[in-house]
């Protein structure tokens, strides 16, 4: 297969239907029926919240917004659109006064450890909205930015279930435009938004057009880094992106424990989630 | 006729008694249709992605065990195909299938192939059976598959070999391959599958799978029923339980197979003596690479 042939549709009728089975599942099952969604105004976490109000029930569904002072204002508006295009419930938690806290001896320049600090206040916020409002927090990760590892560890990263990451940013796209997800979020360039200008595809340096067909090739379809090159792609952009799936494993698995015992957690004690349910 | 209860549920994981009653609730529904047989899918008992609580939720299918006794009562009513955990008296655990009837258990086919690979580890966990055979019930003679069972296309031939009119398999499938098709890839195959046996081998074939979800494995049901011209008699919703029915017309078998008497025309000795030869060839694979 050709780089440029790769296809990456869907239908998003059936991933409608099988995901909100799956928030369905796997939050009752756990003696839960509500869920907290933290609401950037960006099209994951839209999709996330719109998924959930339709396996829940609106009034079941909590969204999170969580501004920081440079925050753009079209998040909290995007998220507004959403808020009220779903029904769900919905609060405002800012999180600068904690953040500025733990900035105040960070430099400015130092924009990775500043942005991992809000993503991580984010989840703080969501864990206790959690306990608030008795419901289990959502991840809203795609499949591309949890193999690029382009993703906080125990920040935006950190969830209960996460019924969107064995989809590619492109196909999020197509799913959030079933569910109804304003234009006005889809259109607009994905940013983690924790600096003035950033986004995704200025920051990683490729678009996820590109990258979304590489990786489903090296992942989904098994092509060596090799193959990939001989299907169109640019020897060092396959380079660069199978080095960010190999040193970004760390954060898709739990830590690993050292083993003393005849029977150790994760190696020989090994039980589904599920259990018992 | 033959009348056939499809029962696509979902399971409780590792929680035999509530497995158990939903069991005994789509009997009572399915008897009250008045189905001649009731399939439940691969490891209804139990659930699927049990890892070490297999061998806790392990029965022995004789009369002496609560479930069994159970299940054997309710075969008074109506044949009955469940899937279970089996343990044996020397302590191996299979994935079992028991047929049960009249209060009898008939049958039980111990899965052969046990998918390891992907995101399948049931090696490490199940022994393999080590036969296949077809049986005879009130209903006429039968033979059982368990999923990846199927994918070989042996099985099926040896099972309608040993004269099964009816070939029963059962699924525990996670569905994988979202496309732009309208059911998942893995869906679509197991489909093609049990249709082209039934048009290869002019018999009745079923496949009962599952729903539900297992941590973020989805089972994605679709249940299907084909007749021996390889023609779709039944077929259960996607992703959602169901018992549904499918009349059987013995004399379809007759018809099918006048129109094409492939079985007839099946040659046994040159296929006995052609895998004589390939297993005690000294290089069974090809001298060059496929280019």
């Amino acid at each position: 297969m050709k780089g440029d042939q790769v296809e990456l549709d869907i239908n998003p009728a059936l991933a409608r239907k099988i995901l909100t089975g799956f928030i369905r599942s796997e939050t009752s099952r756990v003696g839960f029926d509500r869920a907290v969604v933290g609401l950037s105004g960006g099209v994951d976490s839209s999709l996330t919240c719109t998924l959930a109000a339709e396996a829940l029930g609106a009034e079941n569904v909590m969204a999170v917004r969580m501004p920081y002072a440079t925050s753009t204002p079209e998040s909290l508006e995007h998220a507004a659109l959403v808020i009220e295009m779903t029904g769900v419930q919905e609060v405002t938690v800012p999180i600068t006064g904690a953040v500025d806290a733990l900035l105040a001896d960070i430099p400015e320049s130092q924009q990775v450890r500043r942005g991992n600090i809000m993503a991580r206040m984010r989840m703080i916020v969501l864990y206790d909205q959690s306990a608030e409002f008795g419901g289990l927090v959502m991840g809203t990760g795609n499949k591309t930015e949890i193999l690029l590892g382009y993703t906080t560890q125990f920040g935006d990263a950190a969830s209960a279930i996460n019924p969107l990451g064995d989809l590619y940013k492109t196909q999020i796209l197509l799913l959030a435009a079933e569910m109804g997800v304003p234009d006005v979020i889809l259109e607009m360039p994905p940013s983690a938004d924790l600096w003035v200008g950033q986004t995704d595809e200025g920051e990683l340096g490729f678009t996820y057009e590109q990258v979304d067909k590489l990786l489903y090739l090296l992942v989904d379809r098994r092509y060596a880094p090799d193959d990939c090159v001989k299907a169109g792609f640019d020897p060092a952009f396959v380079d660069t992106v199978v080095e960010l799936v190999r040193l970004n494993h760390f954060k898709r698995v739990m830590p690993p424990i050292a083993k003393l015992s005849s029977r150790t957690i994760g190696y020989d004690f090994l039980y589904p989630r599920d259990w018992g349910t | 006729m033959i009348k056939l209860a499809i029962a696509q549920i979902d399971t409780v994981l590792g929680n035999v008694e509530a497995n158990l009653e939903k069991h005994m609730a789509r009997i009572d529904e399915a008897v009250q249709a008045k189905a001649d047989l009731v399939v439940f899918p691969e490891l209804s008992l139990t659930g699927y992605a049990l890892q070490d609580l297999t061998a806790e939720v392990a029965l022995r299918p004789a009369s002496d065990d609560p479930t069994f006794q159970t299940l054997l009562r309710a075969s008074q009513r109506a044949d009955l195909l469940v899937g279970f955990v089996e343990e044996d008296e020397r302590h191996r655990i299979y994935n079992s299938a028991a047929y049960l009837s009249q209060g009898e258990i008939l049958s039980i086919h111990r899965k052969v192939y046990l998918p390891t690979y992907g995101m399948f580890d049931e090696s490490r966990y199940f022994a393999w059976g080590d036969s296949i055979r077809a049986f005879d019930t009130p209903l006429g003679r039968l033979g059982v598959l368990i999923c990846e069972d199927f994918w070989h296309a042996s099985p099926p031939y040896l099972l309608w070999l040993d004269g099964a009119d009816l070939l029963l398999f059962i699924s525990a499938s996670p569905g994988r391959g979202l496309d732009t098709g309208d059911a998942l890839e893995s869906a679509r195959w197991v489909e093609h599958v049990a249709q082209a046996y039934a048009s290869l081998f002019t018999t009745f074939v079923t496949n009962v799978g599952r729903v539900g979800f297992e941590d973020g494995l989805g089972f994605w049901g679709g249940s299907v029923v084909f007749d021996p011209h390889g023609e779709l008699i039944a077929r259960g919703p996607y992703h959602e339980e169901s018992l549904f029915f499918a009349e059987l017309d013995p004399h379809q078998l007759h018809r099918a197979r006048t129109r094409l008497p492939l079985l007839r025309d099946e040659r046994t000795e040159l296929v006995h003596r052609e895998l004589q030869r390939i297993r005690h060839s000294d290089s069974p694979g090809p001298r060059k690479p496929f280019k």
